[in-house]
């Protein structure tokens, strides 16, 4: 950026000019110097470490949100509702606790096995099999947001939560609900989405020149969205 | 293991036997809450649980362990930082909830006296 004619110190200015990428100037010099960094993921694919670190900041907002869900909880003098009690279901007769969120969980879990099997089979080269994996894995998915529509009813219209107030106890239970519960739906919904393009394109050969590594980018996103839910289950639905 | 640059190819049956141990994780931590534990082993076997299903995730599927370690380092280490946050919120919310008895203690204290509308003088003090 010192390269033009006022640049600062004779000194620097010549040490400069003795690097090659430094001769241009304008925005040809803006990109030649943003760009002269030193490769640090070695044998990573660009889109692989960027995938890594847009997931790194979802882990901080995920973590924001968990732990705003955390100091309400601890500080709030009403009784905080049951979750056992609040989210089971009577199926036959029979009254079971949490019921619902165990069968998400383990959807959410196949969909993470079929996933890792779609990357494993598109490192083969196997790109009918590795796309209707990914459409299973987007079904999954697609499952399951269905399956939080109907838990969110439920709540909505049966239980009558709110965010702002609800019949079982602490009103803060209704907000960090909805907003934790929800936002990870978004994401899940979103990957149902981006599932279902990237598929679509591995189907039609898209990336036959390619080695297959969108297959796992993608995959990055699936497994986290299944990591968060991980969380989400032991801290808000356990807890 | 690897096979072209930064390619992750792994045999089959390890993602086979992760996809069953997690299936059984999510199982015992379902079994926490229909056992109905209570107290601080509840506590503990959903914090365990839940960091083994997630060392698994990431490790295996999510193909950490194979990775180079400067990826590892870059994206491992800075949520370590979150645990300061976690910390004081933790404090923060421990000191509201000090607060709040006390202060919603009074004014529940308060409002009994306006109903009996006497002797509260002499309680205050």
């Amino acid at each position: 950026m010192t390269q033009s004619s006022q640049g600062s110190g004779g000194e620097s200015l010549s040490t400069n000019e003795n690097l090659d990428n430094t001769s241009a100037d304008g925005v040809q010099g803006l990109v030649a110097d943003w760009a002269s960094d030193v490769e640090v993921f070695k044998d990573v694919p660009w889109g692989k470490a960027m995938m890594w670190i847009f997931l790194l900041s979802d882990t901080f907002i995920f973590t924001c949100f968990l732990t705003g869900y955390m100091t309400v909880r601890i500080s709030t003098t009403v009784p905080w509702p049951i979750p056992s009690e609040v989210f089971a279901l009577t199926i036959a007769g029979h009254h079971i606790p949490l019921v619902l969120i165990a069968i998400m969980t383990f959807i959410l879990i196949t969909s993470s096995g079929t996933m890792a099997m779609a990357v494993n089979f598109g490192y083969r080269k196997n790109r009918k099999v590795a796309a209707i994996l990914m459409l299973v894995t987007a079904l999954f998915g697609a499952s399951f947001v269905g399956m939080q529509v109907f838990e969110w009813s439920k709540l909505i219209i049966d239980e009558g939560v709110r965010p702002w107030s609800n019949p079982m106890g602490a009103a803060q239970f209704g907000s960090t609900f909805f907003m934790v519960t929800g936002f990870h739906g978004l994401h899940v919904s979103i990957g149902v989405i981006y599932l279902s393009i990237v598929a679509r394109k591995v189907w039609r050969g898209d990336y036959e020149h390619t080695n297959y590594e969108i297959i796992e980018i993608a995959g990055l996103y699936w497994h986290f969205v299944d990591l968060v839910w991980v969380f989400i289950f032991a801290f808000f639905y356990l807890w | 293991m690897e096979h072209a640059e930064g390619q992750q190819q792994h045999p089959v049956g390890l993602y086979f036997k992760v996809w069953i141990l997690l299936f059984v994780l999510s199982t015992f931590s379902y079994l926490v809450d229909y056992l109905e534990f209570q107290g601080y082993l509840r506590w503990t076997l959903i914090i365990v649980f839940m960091l083994l299903k997630a060392g698994f995730i990431v490790a295996i599927f999510m193909h950490m362990v194979w990775e180079r370690m400067a990826l590892v380092c870059a994206i491992l280490l800075p949520p370590l930082a979150l645990g300061v946050l976690i910390s004081l919120m933790a404090i923060e919310g421990d000191t509201t909830f000090l607060i709040r008895s006390i202060v919603f203690g009074q004014e529940q204290q308060q409002s009994q006296c306006l109903e009996q509308s006497q002797e509260c003088e002499h309680s205050e003090g």
